[in-house]
């Protein structure tokens, strides 16, 4: 059953519509209830791999509905250190819960001051009220 | 720019919550709730689409049969009035213009329903090659097309069970329709050819019996599952039959449009053919990626049933065989598939 929207305020927001959950060091990486919406029900997560780098703005990885492939921006930079692996046998996680079970990686942090150009719920909810 | 033109349930779309998409010219419904539950309810219940984009073509006359059976590569002879066959309009080349049932209404009258992207050449080609004593006319804009399709189909709309392929005058709840014993999802079901009029009132009466409303994504995933190919994406104009398996549609004792080079074909073996394959690693295949040891997916999706990505595409002859192991590009990424018979997907009870 798919998730009705919505958009926390524990969480930090990328315009491109992916969320981070910063605790310590840390950061928990997901996409936001527009991005499950617009893409519709989940079917594939590529992730990457365990111990990999992302670099913020940059992709780190694909999903995949039915329809539509698209790439996973990162919100922050940092390196990989685990793998959501029940999204990527039960993709569709995702559009269930994108907070919370639908959570994609978990990243050491390597530039922390980056949290500070992301956007809070309010932001991120005028970018939407926009487009 | 052009114009999206919009079929007359275009409202009925908006108002059932539909995700409305620009294809082959129109402005389709792509989804409702979503393409999975909209497959799954087809596979296990009853699903309704739109398919009024596609295109109606009549042609009547006392040379109509004849016009025909020059230009289609089945045999018009096998099916009498209130009969339809599936059948390929083919190209000097013995490529496919374009894929189409043909209705015989009469031994004078025959429909052609042809897909929405080809309706304006198939018009075009027809028109030009037609002989004294035929006539061919485009009267799609007169009719909408619903496609009611799924195992409890004819319960639901209180309907006799029927042969494939036969269709005749009827009603459903009162609205007029032609109902046709055909479809594109490899289950039982009605394709209702109702005037555009009354298009509204024959969407309601079915989603009244209960039918769920599915879109073109559910249409897509759901003629993968089977193996049907849709044209423009596994059979074209530069695609001939015999490498399409769409041998059983050409009637090579008979002449037609390209005949001779679909007979050569079939006597020398095609140098490559159309193979259904299931992905081994997880990754979806789309149109237009590599098959690494010689081919190219023409399809590509996620199978709801199958719960994994599937696809059709083109393989060196030696590369055909059931069983045979091939890589997909996956955007770089290589991911095993295994070639499987047709039907990808089949009813464990049938």
């Amino acid at each position: 059953m798919a998730a009705t929207e919505s958009y926390p305020d524990d969480v930090k927001y990328h315009p491109e519509h992916d969320w981070a959950r910063v605790e310590g060091g840390e950061a928990t990486l997901g996409i936001t209830w527009y991005a499950q919406d617009a893409l519709g029900e989940l079917v594939h997560f590529e992730p990457p791999e365990e111990g990999a780098t992302v670099t913020k703005d940059q992709s780190y990885g694909e999903v995949e509905s039915v329809k539509a492939v698209s790439d996973v921006i990162a919100p922050l930079s940092g390196d990989v250190v685990a793998v959501n692996r029940a999204v990527v046998d039960a993709p569709e996680t995702v559009n269930e819960d994108p907070y919370g079970d639908g959570w994609l990686i978990r990243i050491r942090l390597t530039n922390p001051q980056e949290v500070g150009d992301l956007l809070n719920a309010g932001a991120y909810r005028e970018l939407l009220a926009g487009l | 720019m052009q114009t999206l033109r919009r079929t007359p349930l275009y409202e009925e779309h908006l108002a059932a919550g539909a995700r409305m998409v620009p294809f082959a010219g129109w402005e389709m419904p792509v989804q409702y709730e979503g393409v999975v539950a909209e497959h799954r309810a087809v596979r296990t219940d009853c699903g309704v689409f739109d398919v009024s984009h596609m295109g109606e073509l009549e042609v009547e006359g006392p040379r109509a049969h004849e016009l025909l059976q020059s230009l289609l590569s089945n045999d018009l002879d096998r099916i009498g009035d209130g009969e339809a066959q599936y059948t390929l309009l083919t190209n000097e080349r013995g490529g496919i213009v374009d894929d189409l049932i043909v209705y015989r209404l009469d031994g004078f009258r025959f429909l052609l329903i042809v897909n929405a992207s080809n309706t304006a050449s198939d018009f075009e080609w027809l028109s030009e090659r037609e002989i004294a004593g035929s006539d061919v006319r485009d009267i799609s804009d007169g009719y909408a097309l619903l496609a009611v399709q799924g195992p409890r189909t004819l319960a639901r709309l209180e309907l006799p069970t029927a042969a494939p392929f036969s269709f005749g005058e009827g009603e459903v709840d009162g609205v007029t329709c032609m109902i046709n014993r055909t479809g594109y999802t490899g289950e039982v079901g009605v394709e209702l050819l109702v005037e555009a009029d009354d298009a509204p009132a024959l969407w309601e009466r079915v989603l009244e019996r209960g039918a769920v409303p599915c879109g073109l994504g559910a249409r897509d995933t759901l003629r993968l599952e089977v193996c049907f190919p849709l044209h423009g994406n596994d059979i074209g104009p530069e695609t001939d039959p015999i490498s399409a398996g769409l041998g059983w549609t050409c009637a090579l004792e008979k002449d037609f449009t390209g005949a001779d080079v679909i007979r050569r074909i079939r006597a020398e073996g095609p140098e490559r053919r159309l193979v259904p394959f299931v992905m081994e690693e997880r990754a979806v295949p789309r149109q237009g990626m590599a098959i690494v040891e010689g081919g190219e997916v023409t399809s590509g999706s996620h199978s709801p049933m199958l719960e994994r990505g599937i696809g059709m595409g083109y393989v060196t002859s030696n590369l055909a065989q059931e069983g045979t192991s091939v890589t997909i590009d996956v955007r770089g990424r290589s991911r095993r598939a295994r070639v499987v018979r047709k039907p990808i997907y089949r009813r464990e009870d049938s």
